[in-house]
């Protein structure tokens, strides 16, 4: 749950959770071990063509939300189920807690459901003195230590065995050993006998299929088979986003839902429930059954047109899986009551701004969520729109105006960077690294060394190495980025260099500016567009056969951020719109181009058989899928290329990121850098000039030896 | 490779995976038989570790203390399997039940079931619970016995979809959908089984 009223809070909490062994170490083995899981489950099946089926059909149910709620009513009524509707979580509360008085119960016990914990349930029946009992295993430990879960499937992930066993000491008033197995025997005795004394269940639903009136249920344990059948009175608590059309809808769902959750195949139990059952408890020999569906926003959010497919999430928690931020600080700190990217999305719709507003600021942009969402939710934009409202809703923090003011106007920036160059001086000590930050820009900066700006920038240096051409091969606008630009030109030196050895033909349009990721970032949504039709001006794609950047962020942002920013769902006009989806289709990085466009061969590079091994920026092999082109070119390069361990995962960059959180940056960097010296490799080589500044900032300041070269450096420097 | 035996070697080896014991078998007596050998060999609330020798608080072991003798419950059978079964136990001294499963929840030894269908592909099979005894005496047993008719294997989910549709078209039902025994990784991401229900699953590949 998330408490801190603002980022200095927040950032506080995430010290402590850094500081917590424990978390760190049973989180890393969980982020390796899941990844494998997951790859094997999914293992020779066409994941992106179920994606896009689950995406297509949930938008298209939710779509019709009332329409399905009407016929699931119809359906579920016709077989006894009383169905009621909750515009809030509180009034989900109240319904339920009606229902348990007017029904004369007592005790509930109770299978997991994110829905309850999103209303807060158990506090509303336990105030109406009901007793409340969890019985999946972590929601009943989490339950005994009174916290909220900090992982949707395994919710108490965070805690470890003596932990557990102190607390099951408590409840059973013996002393419980740290023995796992044994655990789980005394939560299988302690929780039988609350289901004998239960006189209501409440359960979630995975899903509520109309065409039936089906509510159906997925759980590992069996507890939720015991839930809906032992006591008197079932309640389900069912997300209105539950609705689902048809059985087919719900077993492509289930086809999904546990491969990308844990791995498995599908889970131990899957109940379909149509109509109430059979009872012996029950005066009648019948359940009484109810299904609450709680709306609390997401009527709104199918309305919604950029929002609405957040309503495809089945809550596997990948999306938590995989998220580096997430992974070291957990999810306590990463969710107020949901967790992972969309929990960072979802506490702003459910819970309010103000739960929202921080935690909202805390993800570094790597993509890695959306790779594995089942629902194929573009989880990292969203994030950032939903940063970019708070801002328009709360007023825009002044760094973040101001740097998006400066963005704005180009040669306001440009004249800025050029007189940043002048009055380093001081602070860089004549190497190429500022050693001395003012203590404005140094808070917990010390774990890298940060570039000085270049005595020359690439814009100056053009003219004088632009190829000579005749009969050109392709003719190709280069996109330097700031940091190529002012910060390391002679990586697009490299570039041009190559370049005119294969006869192309290339132009710097003096007019491109930053390609505004970085506004893009801090919710500055003004700004960002404006750049980005700056940029769309000053490099016409009619002109070229390719737009070329060497930065993996510039491309990944041009090629699929501003057909959404500029494209037709946009406020652009459709001219626009159409010149910006051809430049965005002339995008290339430079590895594919080099490699698929220039076919470059071995033998045109020396070979001098150094190792090298490499970093996968996240916005060259998620953002823009590029894999296989940057290894395959260490190896026509002349180069040995050692893998390294988690190569994909993000080195902690992420642009202004690691200035807002240098912690938890810092924190990223340092996995990284292991795991790459780990290979005894020589030479650490990448295609991004961020991620590069990142990278040699830190095997900087520790003192290592490591050289890192952007992959256009090594290739030019062995060019035949 | 007829289609059925492709199927039910499917069906095997993808149960096999999530730990189920699998055996073939040709009639429904060789069913029972092999159900009241597991129940000899296993000793009652003591060999399993199903949580009777820990220390508990009083009302959890009070419960366990209802149980006495060994358990086998069939609620689903039809009228001349349950005879045959409940001689069967009778003969080999074991308490054979077709129902009260509540006063049975501290636990009964066997539940044994016959599935309705099954999907190979992840090892699946499907129960029809309607009946409030054959859902209770499948979660409260420490081993859980079910034969699957070969026949009735198929290889996804979606070719037992009408099946689903059909039963619950006809009024209210409860189909239920298991693999494997129950399990949590609740604790340090552990793998343990039985938390709630069946510590071992049982798989009988009738070959009909
Ligand atoms: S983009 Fe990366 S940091 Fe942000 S939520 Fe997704 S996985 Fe986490
Ligand atoms: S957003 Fe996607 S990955 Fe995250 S829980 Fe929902 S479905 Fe799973």
């Amino acid at each position: 749950m998330q408490t801190a009223r603002d980022l200095k809070e927040y950032r506080g909490e995430l010290k402590s959770a850094l500081d917590n062994e424990f978390l760190r170490t049973a989180m890393d083995n969980f982020a390796v071990a899941y990844r494998a899981s997951r790859a094997k489950a999914f293992a020779g099946m066409d994941v992106d063509g179920l994606v896009r089926d689950i995406a297509m059909a949930k938008d298209q149910a939710m779509a019709r939300m009332d329409e399905l709620l009407a016929e699931f009513t119809k359906n579920a009524e016709a077989l006894g189920i009383t169905v009621h509707v909750a515009g809030t979580g509180q009034e989900a509360n109240e319904i339920i807690g009606r229902i348990a008085q007017n029904a004369n119960c007592k005790r509930i016990v109770k299978s997991k459901s994110m829905t309850a914990e999103e209303t807060l349930l158990n506090h509303h029946l336990e105030d109406l003195g009901l007793t409340v009992t969890e019985t999946d295993l972590g929601e009943w430990i989490i339950q005994l230590r009174h916290e909220g879960p900090t992982h949707m499937v395994m919710p108490a992930i965070h805690l470890s065995r003596f932990q557990v066993a102190d607390l099951f000491s408590d409840v059973t008033g013996t002393k419980q050993e740290g023995d796992i197995q044994k655990l789980v025997k005394v939560a299988r005795r302690e929780l039988r006998a609350k289901y004998a004394q239960a006189d209501m269940g409440i359960s979630g639903g995975n899903f509520a299929i109309a065409e039936t009136g089906t509510i159906a249920i997925c759980t590992n344990e069996g507890n939720g088979r015991l839930v809906t059948t032992l006591p008197r009175v079932h309640v389900a608590l069912v997300g209105l986003d539950k609705l689902t059309p048809t059985i087919t809808d719900a077993l492509r769902v289930l086809k999904a839902l546990p491969r990308n959750a844990t791995g498995q195949a599908i889970t131990s139990y899957v109940s379909w429930m149509t109509g109430p059952s059979e009872c012996k408890a029950a005066p009648n020999g019948t359940k009484e059954m109810h299904v609450v569906f709680l709306d609390n926003g997401r009527r709104k959010l199918a309305k919604d047109p950029v929002f609405s497919q957040v309503l495809r999430c089945v809550r596997c928690g990948a999306c938590a899986n995989v998220c580096p931020v997430y992974r070291l600080v957990g999810g306590h700190q990463y969710g107020h009551i949901y967790i992972g990217a969309i929990g960072l999305i979802l506490t702003y719709f459910y819970h309010g701004r103000e739960k929202a507003k921080n935690l909202v600021q805390n993800c570094i942009n790597c993509g890695a969520c959306k790779a594995v969402c089942v629902g194929g939710i573009d989880l990292p934009r969203l994030i950032k729109e939903v940063h970019a409202r708070i801002q328009d809703e709360e007023g825009h923090p002044l760094q973040s105006s101001l740097l998006g003011m400066v963005l704005k106007n180009r040669k306001m920036f440009h004249t800025l960077l050029r007189s940043a160059r002048a009055v380093q001086k001081p602070v860089t000590g004549g190497t190429p690294y500022l050693r001395h930050l003012p203590m404005l820009f140094a808070r917990g900066q010390e774990f890298r060394a940060l570039p000085a700006i270049a005595e020359k920038a690439f814009r100056d240096q053009f003219e004088a190495i632009r190829p000579k051409t005749v009969n050109p091969k392709y003719r190709v606008a280069l996109f330097s980025g700031c940091v190529q630009d002012f910060v390391y030109p002679e990586q697009a030196v490299a570039a041009v260099k190559i370049l005119a050895k294969y006869n192309v033909a290339v132009d710097y349009p003096q007019d491109q500016s930053c390609c505004g990721l970085p506004v893009q970032m801090m919710g500055e949504r003004e700004s960002s567009r404006s750049v980005a039709e700056q940029n769309v001006a000053a490099l016409d794609p009619a002109k070229y056969d390719y737009i070329l950047t060497l930065c993996a962020s510039c491309a990944s942002h041009l090629k699929h951020g501003y057909p959404e920013i500029l494209g037709p769902d946009s406020k652009a006009d459709s001219r626009l719109a159409a010149k910006v989806r051809q430049f965005a289709d002339k995008v290339i990085d430079f590895s594919s181009f080099v490699r698929d466009v220039l076919k470059v061969e071995a033998s045109e590079f020396r070979v001098d058989g150094r190792k090298a091994t490499y970093h996968a920026p996240c916005h060259l092999c998620r953002g823009l899928g590029v894999t296989e082109a940057p290894r395959a070119l260490i190896g026509l390069g002349g180069l040995e290329y050692l893998p390294a361990e988690e190569e994909d995962v993000c080195c902690g960059f992420g642009g202004t990121y690691s200035m807002k959180f240098p912690e938890v940056s810092a924190e990223l960097l340092k996995k990284k850098l292991a795991n790459v010296e780990k290979t005894g490799a020589e030479l650490l080589l990448t295609d991004c000039p961020g991620c590069i500044m990142q990278l040699r900032g830190g095997l900087e300041a520790k003192g290592s030896a490591m050289e890192v070269r952007h992959l256009a450096e090594a290739l030019a420097e062995r060019l035949k | 490779m007829s289609e059925n035996t492709r199927l039910a070697d499917m069906m095997a080896e993808k149960a096999g995976l999530v730990s189920a014991i699998v055996a073939r078998i040709k009639t429904l007596d060789e069913a029972f038989a092999y159900t009241l050998d597991v129940c000899d060999k296993k000793e009652a609330c003591q060999l399993l570790p199903s949580g009777c020798e820990s220390d508990l608080s009083a009302e959890a072991g009070a419960l366990c203390e209802t149980k006495l003798g060994k358990i086998i419950a069939a609620p689903g059978l039809s009228a001349d399997q349950t005879r045959a079964f409940g001689e069967a136990c009778t003969k080999a001294g074991v308490e054979f039940l077709t129902e009260g499963m509540r006063s049975h929840l501290a636990g009964i030894d066997i539940g044994f079931t016959i599935a309705e269908a099954a999907i190979a592909e992840t090892g699946t099979f499907v129960l029809d619970s309607r009946s409030e005894e054959l859902r209770l005496a499948t979660m409260i047993c420490e081993v859980h016995v079910c034969v699957v008719p070969v026949s009735t294997i198929r290889e996804t989910s979606f070719e037992v979809e009408d099946y689903l549709r059909q039963l619950a078209k006809d009024g209210p039902s409860y189909v239920a959908f298991i693999t494997g025994a129950s399990r949590t990784a609740d604790i340090e991401r552990v793998l343990a089984i039985g938390v709630h229900g069946p510590l071992e699953l049982h798989i009988l590949l009738l070959e009909d």
